[in-house]
C-alpha cells in the first residue's frame, strides 16, 4: 500500500514516458546516426557533405553572426547620434542627416521575411478562399461550374507561376513610391495562388456536408440566408475549414522557399540560393541548417494552427492531431 | 359548420427515382381538431414522415394538399414545430442558446430582451432542463437533449406540433418518463400534435386518435382508431384497464394481422406483401 503510493511514476506514466519520448528521441538518434555515416561517403566539389556536427557548427556560427551584426548596427547608430549631436551643438542650425543601417540581413532576419510573406500569401488566400468556398458549397451548381477550374489550378507549381505573377507585378503595380518590395509582392501573390486552393475545397465540401436535419431546421425556423450562413452553416463547416486552412499554410511555407529563390525575395529561400552561388566549404553546412530552419518553422506553423483550431472549436470531444 | 383546424387534404406524394415516379402517399386524407393528440402508425416506410413532412411544408405534397386555419400550408414555418427524430440541436449552442435562436427568430421584434430571456427559460422549465440549460447537446444524455428539441418547438408556439418518432432513440425507462411529460405539457397547452410513433403502448397511452396507416407504397390510411380514454391518464392503472387493453389489441390486430393479409383491407399492398412478410414476422415476435 505504502510503496504503491510513495511511487513518483505509475506504470501509466512510465509507458506514457516512453512512448511520447523516449521512442521519437531513438528513432532522431538512428537518424542523426544514419546521415552521419552517408554523409561521410559524399565527396562534393564543396568538400566533404556536412554530417550533423558541421551543421550544429554552422548553426551557432550564424548565432554569432546575427549577434554580431546586431552590435554593428547598434554601434552605427551610436556614431550617427553623436555625430549629430556634435553637429547640432557647434551649431544649431545645421541639417542633420539620420540614415539607416544598411548591413546584410542575418539568418533570423531572414526567417522574419518568410514568415511575414508567407502570412501576407495566407491571409490573401484564406480571404478570398473561404467565401468563394461558401458560396459554392451552397450551391450545386455553382460547384459542379467551378470545379473543373479549381482542379486544373490546384496542381500547378509555384514555379510556373511565378513568372507570370512577376511580370504582372511589374506591369501593374507603377508607383514612385512603393509601400512595398515587388520581390515581396511576388512571392506572396504566388503563395497565395497555391496555398487557397485546400481551404476553397475544403470549406465548399464543409458547407456542402452541413447535416440535412439542421438544414430542415433553419427552413423551420425561416432564417434568412445570412442567418443560416452565420449560425448553422458555417459552424458545422468549421472542421472542415479549418482543415483546409491548415493544409494551406503548409503548402503556403513550402511553396514559399521556392518562389523566394527566384523571386529574390529576402527570405529563407534568397538564404539558400545566396549560398548556393557563394560555394565557399561553408555553404552546404548553412544551407542545411536552413533546410532545418524550414523543416521546424513548419512543423511549428501547422502545431500553431492546430492550437488555434483547438481553441476555437466548438467540438472539444474531436481528437485533432 | 365548425372550420376545421388543420386538414390534410387527399394528399398524394410522389418522388422522382431513375425508373419512375415513386409513390409514397396515395390519397391521405384526415382532419384534425384544435388541441387533438394523434397518432400515426404503422410499419417502416409506410410514409408516416412523408405525411409529417408534408405538413411542415418541407415536401410540397404532388397532388392535393395541407390547409392550416384556413390557409394553404406551401412553405415550413415555425406555425408548425417540428421534434426531429435525432433531435437536431445544434451541437455548438448551449440548450439555452439553441432555444433562444428560434425564439429570437420568431419573437424578435415582438418581445424585449427580458421577455426573450424569460420566454426561453420558461420552455426549458416546462421540460424539466433549468438544471442543465448552460450545457451543449454533448454534455447531456439522449433524453434530455430531446428534451430541449422539445422546448425548442414549444418556444415558437406552434400551432400544430409534429414529432417524428420523438422517443424512439431513447431507452424504455426514459422513454416512459418522457412521454409523461409529453402528457403534462399537452394538457397544459392544449397544442394539436402530430406524433409519428411505433410504438403501441405509446400511441394508445398519449393519443386522441391512432392514425394507422397501410404499407408502402402507395400508402394511405387504413383506419382510424379513437381512443376514449379519460384523461389524466396514468400509465400503471391503464395496464389493467380493459378498455385499454382492448385499444391495444385493435392497433397490434391492424399492424400484425390485417396489414399481413392483403386484399383484406387495402388492395394497395398486395405486390409487396411477399418482400415485407418477413419483416413483419420478425416485429410480431418482438411484439410479443
Amino acid at each position: 500500500m505504502m510503496l504503491s503510493r510513495d511511487k513518483i511514476f505509475s506504470t501509466e506514466d512510465y509507458t506514457a514516458f516512453i512512448s511520447s519520448f523516449v521512442l521519437p528521441m531513438v528513432a532522431i538518434a538512428i537518424f542523426l546516426g544514419l546521415w552521419s555515416a552517408s554523409a561521410k561517403q559524399v565527396q562534393t566539389s564543396l568538400g566533404q557533405l556536412p554530417g550533423p556536427s558541421a551543421v550544429f557548427q554552422q548553426a551557432s556560427n550564424l548565432v554569432d553572426e546575427h549577434f554580431a551584426e546586431r552590435e554593428k548596427e547598434a554601434a552605427f547608430y551610436q556614431r550617427q547620434e553623436k555625430r549629430n549631436a556634435a553637429k547640432l551643438a557647434k551649431d544649431p542650425n545645421a541639417k542633420v542627416k539620420i540614415r539607416p543601417y544598411t548591413g546584410k540581413p542575418t539568418f533570423f532576419d531572414q526567417i522574419v521575411t518568410s514568415l511575414v510573406t508567407v502570412f501576407t500569401g495566407f491571409v490573401l488566400a484564406s480571404l478570398i478562399a473561404i467565401p468563394v468556398g461558401i458560396i459554392t458549397g451552397l450551391s450545386n451548381n455553382l460547384y459542379k461550374a467551378i470545379n473543373p477550374v479549381v482542379q486544373l489550378l490546384k496542381p500547378v507549381s509555384p514555379l510556373a507561376w511565378l513568372p507570370i505573377v512577376t511580370m504582372v507585378v511589374s506591369a501593374v503595380y507603377v508607383t514612385d513610391d512603393p509601400m512595398f518590395e515587388k520581390s515581396y509582392l511576388n512571392s506572396a501573390i504566388t503563395v497565395m495562388l497555391c496555398c487557397m486552393w485546400p481551404t476553397l475545397i475544403n470549406t465548399a465540401v464543409g458547407v456542402s456536408s452541413v447535416d440535412k436535419d439542421l438544414i430542415n431546421v433553419s427552413k423551420v425556423l425561416r432564417l434568412g440566408w445570412f442567418t443560416k450562413v452565420y449560425k448553422i452553416v458555417l459552424p458545422s463547416a468549421f472542421p472542415m475549414i479549418f482543415t483546409g486552412l491548415r493544409l494551406s499554410v503548409s503548402i503556403g511555407w513550402m511553396v514559399l522557399i521556392a518562389a523566394e529563390m527566384l523571386a529574390q525575395n529576402p527570405g529563407l529561400g534568397k538564404f539558400v540560393w545566396d549560398e548556393f552561388q557563394n560555394g565557399s566549404s561553408n555553404s552546404l553546412g548553412r544551407i542545411m541548417v536552413a533546410v532545418i530552419a524550414i523543416g521546424f518553422t513548419g512543423f511549428l506553423l501547422d502545431r500553431g494552427m492546430l492550437m488555434l483550431q483547438r481553441r476555437v472549436s466548438w467540438d472539444k470531444t474531436a481528437v485533432l492531431r | 359548420m365548425k372550420r376545421e383546424h388543420l386538414n390534410i387534404d387527399h394528399v398524394t406524394m410522389e418522388f422522382p427515382t431513375p425508373t419512375g415516379a415513386f409513390r409514397a402517399l396515395d390519397n391521405v386524407d384526415l382532419v384534425i381538431d384544435k388541441g387533438e393528440f394523434v397518432s400515426l402508425i404503422g410499419h417502416s416506410g409506410c410514409g408516416k414522415s412523408t405525411v409529417l413532412n408534408v405538413v411542415a411544408g418541407l415536401y410540397q405534397a404532388t397532388a392535393g394538399g395541407v390547409i392550416l386555419d384556413g390557409t394553404e400550408v406551401n412553405e415550413p414555418g415555425p406555425d408548425r414545430a417540428v421534434v426531429f427524430q435525432n433531435h437536431s440541436l445544434l451541437p455548438w449552442l448551449t440548450a439555452y442558446q439553441n432555444v433562444e435562436l428560434a425564439v429570437k427568430q420568431v419573437f424578435g421584434r415582438k418581445k424585449s430582451r427580458a421577455e426573450i430571456k424569460q420566454w426561453i427559460e420558461h420552455n426549458l422549465h416546462l421540460v424539466h432542463m433549468d438544471h442543465a440549460m448552460h450545457k451543449r447537446p454533448d454534455e447531456i444524455s439522449g433524453g434530455m437533449k430531446q428534451r430541449v428539441g422539445i422546448a425548442r418547438a414549444l418556444a415558437m408556439q406552434p400551432k400544430v406540433l409534429l414529432m417524428d418518432e420523438p422517443f424512439g432513440a431513447l431507452d424504455a425507462l426514459t422513454r416512459a418518463h418522457m412521454q409523461e411529460s409529453l402528457m403534462e405539457i399537452h394538457a397544459d397547452l392544449g397544442n394539436t400534435v402530430i406524433m409519428i410513433t411505433h410504438d403501441v403502448d405509446e400511441a394508445v397511452l398519449l393519443s386522441d386518435r391512432i392514425v394507422m396507416m397501410t404499407n408502402g407504397p402507395a400508402a394511405t390510411i387504413g383506419e382510424i382508431l379513437k381512443i376514449d380514454l379519460a384523461r389524466p391518464r396514468n400509465r400503471v392503472e391503464m395496464a389493467d384497464d380493459a378498455a385499454y387493453n382492448h385499444y391495444r389489441h385493435e392497433v397490434l390486430q391492424f399492424l400484425y394481422e390485417r396489414q399481413r393479409r392483403p386484399g383484406e383491407e387495402a388492395e394497395a399492398v398486395e405486390q409487396e406483401q411477399e418482400s415485407t412478410q418477413e419483416l413483419k414476422v420478425v416485429k410480431a415476435t418482438r411484439a410479443a
